[in-house]
């Protein structure tokens, strides 16, 4: 009853998202500063991730590789299949539950046990039309994050490969041709944008609700950054069923 | 004014406030006072329309909550003023930037005219050279400081304070009970603080009601206390040693 509880409470959160907007200016202002703290601020560690993933996809790849019948070429084929398909889209989602995810169930959480949210209501303020719709408009902008992660993991995946000696650059670059499919983009965009949603919605939920004091949003964290991993997972084996079987 | 008719709240069948009838003046420090459990912090979201009564009515200057529209109520929620007992400062914003938040959110003023009243409102509450600092720069009596700026700058009809002395020094209490008093009476505010502090009760309390097991027990002013033979009140007021002895000072006329 308690799960069912949640889901319920979830999507009424998501139906007060859209009701009595906040005044314009104010919004914009706010979404300006969660493009910063979610997506600028998110860009260093996604890049370091992205270029190593690549990197070390090649080399594994690589070195499984040890039939001289198999083009080498198809090492960067593998490379470009897993980043643009997986990787990218689903890896450093799971990343972004525990860095984004973590942080804005912690600084709602925080705002909910120091009054700030009940300040919000007083006023007359939709808190969560405040809180969470200026990080779901931010989050539009994550399959630009997830475009940056997939060039740069091919980048590691190419540096890796021809520095290392594992295959030719003019191999690489036409392994990363071989038969490409534009759609494969378009599903890992389409997945990106669900992924983008859920990750601003499922940590705001955990930590608009949350009850207690200082420990109890480290818990609601800790709870926030599992139910979104669990969400993107079962979300990105639906979404793979329906678009690409 | 504020009037409260046979206000009854429960939660989960357990009843809270049970049947309250008392009413709060303007210009006025109204402190509701009773011991932890009483219902006050039910009561105060009641009047501030947190929580919805499960009987009973609430009227703000005779009009009634329960009768307005949604729109209606936000409007009046825009006459209120609320100083929270953690103050409740926004951690993302500097002190100038929290008192202007609600002239930004309800106002089409100049940001020239917000600066220019925030400025006014920091002064009166004795807070010069700090709108640049953040709210976890500043001592906590200047915190309160703040909340009660911003509760004040949108100049409200009604003023709610939740423990506003809770964790300061008893000097820095009193300093804030004062300004409360002063901001009420110059600006005739309908001020409902709630609280523990029986040197708040016993400096600034002009009309206090005291609850009891969700019932209103006694009503009165801080002089009216000293003579009150009701067992509740006085047992409650006078726990301490050193309050036994002002009583007796009082009675004695000393």
């Amino acid at each position: 009853m308690g799960y069912l509880h949640d889901i319920g409470e979830y999507f009424m959160m998501l139906k007060n998202v859209f009701k009595r907007m906040t005044k314009g200016s104010v919004l914009r202002t706010l979404i300006f500063k969660e493009i910063d703290d979610l997506i600028i601020n998110s860009m260093g560690i996604v890049a370091f991730i992205s270029f190593f993933l690549g990197a070390v996809v090649t080399i594994q790849t690589a070195l499984n590789l040890g039939n001289p019948l198999i083009p080498k070429s198809l090492i960067a084929f593998t490379a470009r299949q897993s980043i643009i398909l997986e990787f990218s889209p689903t890896f450093i989602s799971i990343i972004m539950a525990g860095k984004v995810g973590s942080y804005i169930t912690s600084s709602i959480g925080t705002m909910r046990v120091t009054e700030q949210i009940d300040a919000l209501e007083v006023m007359g303020i939709n808190s969560v039309n405040y809180l969470v719709f200026p990080k779901m408009v931010a989050m539009l902008l994550y399959p630009f994050v997830i475009c940056i992660s997939m060039f740069l993991g091919i980048v590691g995946a190419y540096i890796a490969g021809v520095l290392g000696g594992y295959v030719a650059s003019d191999l690489f670059i036409q392994g990363l041709q071989v038969d490409f499919i534009p759609y494969h983009l378009t599903y890992a965009f389409i997945k990106t944008f669900f992924f983008a949603f859920i990750l601003a919605t499922v940590p705001s939920y955990h930590g608009y609700y949350m009850r207690g004091g200082a420990l109890e949003v480290g818990q609601a964290s800790t709870t926030s950054f599992v139910w979104t991993s669990v969400i993107l997972i079962i979300t990105n084996y639906v979404l793979t069923q329906l678009l690409l079987s | 004014m504020i009037k409260v008719k046979d206000l009854h709240k429960s939660f989960s069948g357990e009843e809270i406030l049970k049947g309250l009838n008392t009413s709060f003046h303007a210009g006025k420090t109204n402190l509701i006072i009773g011991q932890s459990g009483a219902g006050k912090t039910v009561f105060l979201k009641c009047l501030l329309g947190l929580f919805e009564p499960t009987s009973g009515s609430i009227e703000y200057n005779k009009v009634a909550y329960a009768s307005l529209n949604n729109k209606q109520k936000r409007d009046l929620r825009k006459e209120m003023g609320m100083v929270f007992q953690g103050s409740a400062l926004f951690d993302s914003m500097n002190v100038a930037e929290n008192v202007m938040f609600p002239l930004i959110m309800f106002t089409k003023q100049s940001k020239a005219a917000m600066k220019k009243r925030v400025d006014e409102v920091l002064e009166r509450v004795d807070l010069i050279g700090v709108d640049h600092k953040s709210p976890a720069e500043i001592s906590g009596g200047m915190q309160k400081r703040v909340a009660i700026a911003r509760a004040i700058v949108n100049k409200p009809k009604y003023l709610f304070c939740d423990e506003p002395n809770s964790g300061l020094d008893p000097k820095t209490a009193i300093l804030i009970d004062n300004l409360i008093q002063e901001i009420t009476r110059e600006n005739n505010i309908t001020t409902v603080i709630n609280t523990h502090d029986m040197n708040s009760v016993l400096e600034i309390g002009e009309n206090i009601v005291f609850l009891k097991d969700g019932h209103l027990e006694w009503q009165g002013n801080k002089d009216e206390i000293y003579q009150s033979e009701n067992d509740a009140l006085t047992n409650f007021v006078y726990s301490s040693e050193l309050f036994q002895k002002v009583r007796k000072a009082q009675l004695q006329g000393l």
